[in-house]
């Protein structure tokens, strides 16, 4: 295997752990959701994600070759070797915690995935191409939500602030590049992300500011997803997450 | 929720086509109304356009108005077009 293809497989796995974990968080409202359009519409976003994860990881096993399947990177990797950016494993919290979460990664969503569809790899670019439609969608949501709970009732603008405030550390790692990411970049595969906070604060600040709410410094950080360092949750995540294949492997519906 | 209102949803599910009632669901407003329109009644690409309509503002008959609204057409049979004999000459119409 060659460097670029063994440093796109990785980037590929990347991307599906994204999806993946967050897509799994999201589906933990499944049957909880506060009404019952809001659950249907919660799992639909869910389940966009997972089908996401799906088209990063069959390229990632078609790349590995060996008879790898999409199963394999789903459910037989540990949590050290998951290389999900940690803001998506964090617990789905309350539901403005939630629906926070999802405008801070939408909106870097579209401008990631925007930069995805000029990628030189094919694969990466359509699956962007797809990605992108539902993200346009996810981020109006998100944003409605965000706006009718920021500038809602004393509680919910006091607990939207709360969650902006808990998860504003963990934003900084969507825009932290490492060697093989950034040799990507210089190929036209990858996309460099440094380049994108401007945009991405410009649009959640607004976001923020109209919702009534206070935009946090910049005086935390947490970093660590990409290199297989994880809060302690994703242990947690996996271990539902890959029960069923690991008591029976290789099992059929 | 407590503030959430009663939408009816008609979806068209082609173009020249007329909308068609498909459902109803509970949203905050008409904005997030049609949005959950989408994910409740569109996700299989059923639409090309979405009407929602507070179900409140729909005016509709009641049954106790049945006896003055239906039954005077009972005994006018010539509105319906069973009535008229076609000539032969008209194979369909």
């Amino acid at each position: 295997m060659s460097d670029l293809t063994a440093a796109t497989l990785e980037y590929a796995t990347r991307l599906g752990d994204d999806a993946l974990v967050l897509g799994h968080r999201i589906s933990e409202w499944c049957s909880n959701g506060p009404f019952l359009e809001e659950d249907l519409a919660l799992s639909n976003v869910a389940l966009d994600y997972i089908g996401r994860a799906r088209m990063y990881y069959t390229y990632a096993a078609e790349l590995a070759g060996g008879g790898k399947t999409e199963d394999d990177f789903a459910y037989t990797r540990d949590a050290r070797e998951f290389r999900n950016l940690l803001i998506h494993e964090l617990p789905r919290g309350d539901f403005a915690y939630t629906m926070v979460r999802q405008l801070l990664v939408d909106v870097f969503n579209l401008l990631y995935l925007e930069a995805l569809t000029q990628s030189a790899d094919a694969n990466l670019a359509a699956i962007a191409h797809k990605a992108i439609k539902e993200t346009r969608y996810h981020l109006r949501r998100s944003k409605e939500w965000v706006l009718r709970l920021g500038d809602g009732t004393a509680e919910s603008h006091k607990r939207t602030q709360r969650a902006v405030d808990a998860l504003w550390g963990y934003t900084h790692e969507l825009f932290e590049i490492d060697a093989l990411e950034q040799s990507l970049a210089e190929v036209g595969i990858g996309v460099n992300n440094t380049g994108l906070r401007p945009a991405w604060l410009a649009q959640v600040s607004a976001i923020l500011s109209e919702a009534t709410l206070t935009v946090p410094k910049d005086d935390w950080a947490v970093r660590g997803g990409r290199v297989g360092y994880h809060t302690e949750n994703l242990g947690h995540l996996l271990t539902e997450l890959q029960f069923l294949h690991r008591a029976y492997p290789g099992l059929k519906w | 929720m407590a503030n959430l209102e009663l939408y009816e949803v008609f979806v068209r599910s082609r173009r020249g086509l007329d909308h068609k009632h498909v459902g109803s669901l509970h949203a905050q407003d008409a904005e997030q109304a049609l949005e959950y329109a989408r994910d409740c009644y569109t996700r299989r690409s059923e639409g090309v356009s979405i009407w929602v309509v507070r179900s409140r503002d729909i005016c509709a008959s009641q049954e106790d108005d049945s006896a003055s609204f239906y039954d005077p057409s009972d005994d006018k049979p010539y509105r319906h077009a069973l009535y008229y004999q076609l000539p032969d000459a008209v194979n369909n119409m």
